[in-house]
């Protein structure tokens, strides 16, 4: 996924292959992965000729966003999917927050 | 002795006011893990004498509780309609009215779990799956997956194939020590499946929004599930530490509302953080000591016989 990011261009199975040069990978199993990501929406796909080329549906950003809204509790709901360590709190709280930290001898180091 | 169908609905309005001083209550702070369990007998229980009351209206005397009795009311009062003898028909349609009330609301709090279990692993699903596109291990923290966004954010995805999420912003806000709090906290979250104690509370929660007492049901619920998490990682890490990372994540403000998702969330959800994260640190830093040990059986044995009478008026007649 990271190839199909890191380039603007569609890119056949074949050359996401090159680009992967840390790793010995057979052209199928590129071929499967890339299927796989077209099949779960995060890469489009278009045939040119005889080869299919993906590209990336949307950028990295814009799933980090995803993940972080959903991580953050910020969808409205608060289902029990996944479990916070500390909710975001109000600016007002936060304040009082900053001051009790100072008070027990932690100052925050920004 | 009393007829079931009081004490049925003695027992359901019972543990509606039970849950509604257990909301306001302080002693769970002192033993979340015992307080925990008197949340489920009390929605347990609440819900069986519900359904029970109901299904009681409507059932005939027998010796197979209230539950034989229903079925036997239901069959009988079938039988009657079709065939045009029996009870009067007002009688006949009145029983079969309340025992599909019953029926009724037993389906809809089965199918609100169902519902909210397969939402949640939905949810999961897409999450694992986006972790696993985007995130990568970092040596501050072992075992962990890290995120790159810098807003803070620490957090676990439960299930068979759990996960820890730290987020870059917390690597940036947190010192080793605080991190290690934090993964502390998050494991005990993992091992003893907490989201699974959440998990009907949630469900409740998305049936019936409007309900007030749902809701602090399930603010309450999911404050002690952290309460607990925070006393697990106590085992391993001072609690200043715990304490200074909960302050600094909580403070850390917000960093992330690009479509005004945070304003969507609404004050009332602002309200219940800033209560949940000031409650946890005050317990961190002004320990209180736990409720005794006798006191915690005594809790443990309530929660014992609110389950116990609902299921005991439904299964068997005296």
């Amino acid at each position: 996924m990271d190839v199909l990011w890191d380039s603007t261009d569609p890119l056949t199975v074949r050359q996401v292959g090159l680009r992967l040069t840390n790793r010995d990978l057979a052209h199928t199993t590129v071929m499967t992965v890339l299927d796989r990501l077209a099949k779960k929406g995060f890469a489009r796909r278009q045939r040119n000729g005889r080869a299919w080329h993906y590209q990336a549906a949307a950028n990295r950003e814009a799933y980090v966003t995803e993940l972080m809204l959903h991580a953050l509790d910020q969808t409205g709901d608060r289902s029990a999917a996944l479990a916070s360590f500390a909710r975001r709190v109000s600016d007002s709280e936060a304040e009082v927050l900053r001051r009790a930290l100072e008070s027990i001898g932690e100052l925050p180091r920004d | 002795m009393f007829p079931p169908v009081l004490v049925l609905a003695a027992v359901a309005g019972g543990t509606a006011l039970g849950a509604a001083s257990l909301a306001s209550a302080r002693w769970p702070y002192r033993s979340p893990g015992a307080a925990i369990l008197l949340w489920q007998a009390l929605g347990l229980s609440w819900g069986l004498a519900a359904v029970g009351a109901l299904a009681a209206l409507g059932a005939v005397p027998g010796r197979h509780g209230v539950a034989g009795g229903a079925l036997s009311g239901a069959a009988r009062a079938i039988r009657s309609a079709a065939l045009g003898f029996g009870p009067p028909a007002l009688i006949a349609t009145a029983r079969l009215a309340v025992l599909a009330a019953s029926a009724a609301l037993f389906a809809l709090l089965v199918w609100v779990l169902l519902a909210a279990s397969a939402a949640v692993l939905v949810a999961r699903r897409r999450h694992r799956i986006l972790l696993s596109l985007l995130a990568h291990g970092d040596p501050k923290v072992p075992g962990a997956l890290v995120v790159d966004h810098p807003a803070a954010a620490a957090y676990c995805v439960p299930g068979l194939r759990s996960k820890i999420v730290i987020s870059a912003g917390t690597l940036d806000l947190l010192d080793s020590a605080e991190l290690a709090a934090v993964l502390a906290h998050e494991r005990a979250h993992l091992r003893a499946r907490h989201d699974l104690v959440l998990l009907p509370f949630s469900a409740l929660g998305r049936a019936f929004p409007r309900a007030r007492l749902v809701r602090q049901a399930h603010a309450t619920v999911a404050l002690l599930v952290e309460m607990l998490a925070d006393d697990q990682a106590l085992r391993q890490r001072p609690a200043r530490e715990l304490a200074t990372a909960l302050l600094r994540v909580g403070a850390s403000g917000a960093g992330l509302a690009p479509t005004g998702a945070l304003a969507a969330t609404g004050t009332a959800a602002a309200g219940t953080a800033d209560a949940e994260v000031t409650a946890r640190v005050a317990r961190l830093l002004t320990p209180q000591a736990r409720l005794p040990r006798h006191v915690q059986a005594l809790v443990c044995c309530a929660a014992a016989l609110l389950v116990a009478v609902p299921v005991t008026l439904l299964l068997f007649s005296f």
